[in-house]
């Protein structure tokens, strides 16, 4: 009987042993690692020195730095709202689409998404260019007088995260949304609700999962993105991603950079903890 | 039984929709537009010609970089699919933990940022001098993970007894996987080598942190010419790779359109 | 109350145990099935059928007890190792094989060299009926064909415990009767001892030679089917096989003493089961020897024969239902007659 058992835990080692190991060899530990920086020293010539000190968190939230991770988090927030205001109504536009054309437009979504992020960060340089078409349309309607300059603000960078991760906004809330149009709608009609009255009172509330794992997916990226704040942002808008990369590859302060990552990391760990709450308590589920 | 529900058209929200086709299609179509410029303006069309496309196949650096980035993501996607796979399988038929789960799934879930000064740090605290070797290292780390999500889902929708009656009839546990189980998830695990490798070929953050100096691959390539503005040279580029998306996409759905209706059970 | 096979035990089964997590899904099950045997594992869902035959199969571990198959320790072997082979409720066919390569996986895992296996798959397709249709997929059959191939495959490697998962459960009613007569047949034609779990006791009844009749991961009781509906050895068995009336009292030497009534019957236990068409009703007063009076709720006659339910005087079945009497043809009271009702002493059985 034993020897039976034992067979087949030997199977299973087997294959969960590899990819395990891989994982814990080039993702744990590297990220425990690089997260334990964060209460060491940097070395006098960039390694890191490996006395205790807390020094580098007393210097995360001094002025310059906490001005910079605040203004990460709200150019971040404030593109998941837009991205949000804009993904919600589409989500539900493509969910009410007849079958075929559904397939169209989720992969009319998807293609964007599927094309390099470096590119399509590059075409809003393109098109928010002084020189470029928008100006060119703007200036040749008539709505402005001179050329404005788009480029190089925090617009641009919020625009630009909006344009990068709005598809990773409208899949989360299409897949609940096309659920719950499906299994609810009939319900509360049949119970004399209007269909503002449905919408409101059953589907918002049910596809709140949904919303939350798409503002997830907008927000923990683009507060780490660096790329699009420095190109279309230029020397002018800093977030939290260009700091630690300035810290790991310039002024090689791995130690600080470490802790302003971790900054990121533990937003994300709270996000995560609201998520699964959000949708234990309006998951569908529950109501079965 | 309540009234049937008449399938609405979106309505109103027709407008939301096509103005985010709008907005998300604007910007790459712009490009594309002036990629086919004749004149040395990035941002002006004056005249079309295909003279910044045969500029792209003309240069070095770029075809270097596209080689690299092959390199590293044919890599990638063997080494990821194998382990994820045998993983997935570990997870599904073996051991029933959602730790487990959760943690073969961190990769994916963890910011890249994070995981590319984490990486950086690890391989610098271990004397490994950075190259396309440990890009390939780093992408195949996170590339399993999609990897195993991928063929989890498949073989999680599978019939247990397949594998219970392959060992009844005699055969061990690696013949079983072998001559049964791998079978049955063939379409999943194509679909998780393919997904492994466009990721690879698309990544940057991470590329750009364990990166060695001498062989860039295709999107760091890309990012220094960026860098420095806007060239009609680089509006023909995004344009070729904006139609490889497009094609990679288009191919994808309809194969696993064609997946789902030849599905026997 | 136990009947032993005829001849040496081909499998036997000692103190068998096993658990999910905290529940018990066998208590100690003992167990002989004799070689060339039809036995059939009847049982409510959950009384631990299904625990029992996968860890004969070898998919499940008992926490304890043994289990001989010849003579062997059973247990010891892992699942494909075991001369023991099984037919899945879903048939389990590989979808990516043909018929010929599904029936012959077996003998190629043996290393059987290849024209062994293709005379034992071409004769064993005979045997089940299934000639010619070799060369097709899974996909491509019926669910009676697909059956038979699932069969075809377990016997060709000529285990000596042929194991079967609900084999009927999947089928159309029409082909069920036919499947039945059909693996009685192939059973007496290999000679290979079959073990069927269901829970339908109609078909364990008419196929297997012993029933094993189980309940919350004990086995209640192990006859022949003629003795489990005319001898049942507890309250269980007695309310699962076929339609009882069961009383619930004191047991003395002539019956069992209910509401002050006596029931006759003999044996030992608190409950009396006398079966419907044991009981003899007849209008009030009509003669002696009543054992019970009551009225008549209802009858129902189906063709050939009546239900009649009655509500007894003074005294109520053990689960609360009417009394439930039959008679060959149309009823002979009507409803809310006063009638009595009376049986035989040994018609009825006091069990545990």
């Amino acid at each position: 009987m034993t020897t039976v058992t034992r067979g087949r835990r030997a199977a299973g080692a087997a294959f969960l042993g590899p990819g395990l190991l891989f994982t814990a060899v080039f993702v744990a530990v590297p990220v425990l690692l690089v997260l334990s920086y964060t209460v060491f020293q940097r070395g006098r010539f960039g390694g890191v020195v490996h006395t205790f000190s807390l020094d580098n968190f007393s210097r995360a939230l001094e002025p310059t730095f906490r001005s910079v991770l605040v203004s990460s988090v709200v150019t971040a927030a404030v593109a998941t709202l837009i991205a949000l205001a804009i993904g919600y109504p589409v989500a539900c536009a493509i969910a009410r689409l007849p079958e075929r054309w559904r397939t169209i437009a989720l992969v009319l979504v998807v293609i964007p998404f599927w094309t390099n992020f470096l590119i399509r960060t590059y075409a809003w340089i393109v098109l928010l260019n002084t020189q470029g078409v928008l100006n060119d349309a703007l200036v040749g309607a008539g709505l402005v007088d001179e050329r404005l300059d788009l480029l190089y603000t925090r617009g641009a960078v919020v625009a630009g995260l909006v344009y990068v991760y709005l598809p990773l906004m409208v899949l989360p809330i299409y897949a609940s949304v096309a659920r719950l149009d499906r299994e609810l709608g009939e319900a509360s009609a049949d119970l004399g609700g209007t269909r503002v009255a449905g919408f409101l009172r059953v589907t918002l509330p049910l596809s709140l999962p949904g919303v939350v794992t798409g503002c997830i997916f907008v927000f923990v990226p683009s507060l780490g993105n660096f790329v699009v704040p420095e190109l279309l942002g230029g020397g002018k808008t800093v977030m939290v991603g260009n700091l630690v990369r300035d810290q790991f590859l310039k002024a090689r302060d791995w130690p600080f950079g470490a802790t302003l990552a971790l900054f990121v990391v533990v937003l994300l760990l709270v996000l995560f903890a609201l998520q699964s709450l959000v949708s234990r308590r309006y998951s569908v589920e529950a109501g079965r | 039984m309540s009234a049937p529900s008449a399938k609405q058209g979106p309505g109103l929200l027709w407008i939301p929709l096509l103005g985010c086709f709008a907005f998300l299609y604007l910007p790459i179509l712009v490009v594309v537009a002036l990629s086919f410029n004749s004149g040395r303006s990035a941002l002006n069309l004056q005249g079309l010609s295909l003279r910044w496309y045969a500029e792209v196949f003309r240069d070095g650096d770029l075809g270097h970089a596209l080689l690299n980035t092959l390199l590293v993501a044919t890599g990638t996607m063997v080494v990821s699919t194998v382990l994820g796979t045998m993983l997935a399988v570990g997870l599904v038929r073996h051991a029933r933990s959602t730790a487990l789960d959760a943690f073969a799934m961190t990769p994916a879930i963890l910011p890249d940022l994070v995981l590319a000064i984490g990486l950086l740090s690890f391989f610098s605290w271990a004397g490994i001098s950075l190259g396309l070797g440990t890009v390939m290292v780093a992408h195949t780390a996170f590339g399993t993970a999609f990897v195993v999500a991928v063929v989890r889902a498949r073989l999680v929708q599978l019939d247990g007894s397949l594998e219970e009656a392959s060992q009844d009839l005699g055969a061990g546990g690696l013949t079983t996987f072998v001559r049964v189980t791998l079978p049955s998830i063939a379409p999943a695990v194509v679909a998780g080598a393919l997904l492994s490798f466009t990721l690879s070929v698309d990544e940057f953050v991470i590329a750009f942190f364990t990166n060695g100096p001498s062989s860039p691959t295709l999107p760091i390539e890309i990012y220094s010419r960026v860098r420095f503005g806007v060239t009609p040279e680089i509006n023909a580029l995004a344009s070729l790779l904006l139609l490889v998306s497009v094609v990679a996409v288009v191919a994808g759905a309809l194969a696993l359109r064609r997946t789902e209706t030849t599905d026997d059970d | 109350m136990t009947t032993e096979p005829t001849t040496e035990p081909l499998l036997r089964v000692r103190g068998l145990t096993a658990a999910y997590g905290d529940v018990q899904a066998l208590r100690g099950v003992d167990l002989d099935i004799g070689d060339r045997e039809f036995f059939a594992l009847l049982g409510p869902s959950g009384c631990g059928k299904s625990t029992l035959l996968r860890s004969l199969a070898g998919f499940e571990q008992p926490a304890s007890g043994t289990v001989e198959l010849a003579g062997e320790d059973l247990l010891a072997q892992p699942a494909h190792r075991r001369p023991v082979n099984m037919m899945f409720q879903s048939y389990a066919l590989f979808p990516h094989l043909t018929v010929e390569r599904n029936v012959g996986y077996g003998p190629a895992r043996a290393g059987l060299p290849k024209a062994e296996i293709a005379t034992r798959v071409a004769e064993v397709l005979r045997t089940v009926g299934l000639e010619g249709l070799g060369r097709r997929r899974p996909s491509q059959l019926s669910g009676g064909q697909r059956q038979r191939v699932a069969l075809a495959r377990a016997i060709v490697n000529r285990p000596r415990l042929l194991l079967l998962d609900e084999p009927l459960s999947a089928l159309d009613r029409n082909v069920r009767a036919q499947m039945q007569l059909e693996l009685k047949r192939l059973q007496h034609e290999v000679g290979i001892a079959f073990v069927v779990v269901t829970h339908d006791q109609d078909e364990a009844l008419s196929m297997a030679d012993r029933v094993a009749v189980m309940s919350d991961g004990l086995v209640q009781q192990v006859a022949a089917p003629e003795e489990l509906y005319r001898a049942p050895a507890n309250r269980f068995v007695a309310e699962f096989i076929g339609r009882s009336n069961v009383f619930e009292g004191a047991a003395g030497p002539d019956g069992l003493t209910v509401g002050g009534r006596l029931l006759p019957g003999h044996g030992t236990g608190s409950f009396l089961v006398v079966r419907p068409e044991d009981v003899v009703v007849r209008p009030r007063g009509a003669g002696a020897g009543a054992v019970l009076s009551g009225r008549v709720l209802e009858t129902q006659f189906s063709g050939g024969s009546t239900a009649i339910a009655v509500a007894a005087d003074g005294v109520a079945t053990a689960s609360g239902q009417p009394l439930v009497v039959t008679q060959a043809g149309a009823p002979s009271v009507q409803r809310g007659a006063e009638v009595d009702l009376s049986w035989s002493p040994d018609a009825a059985r006091i069990v545990a």
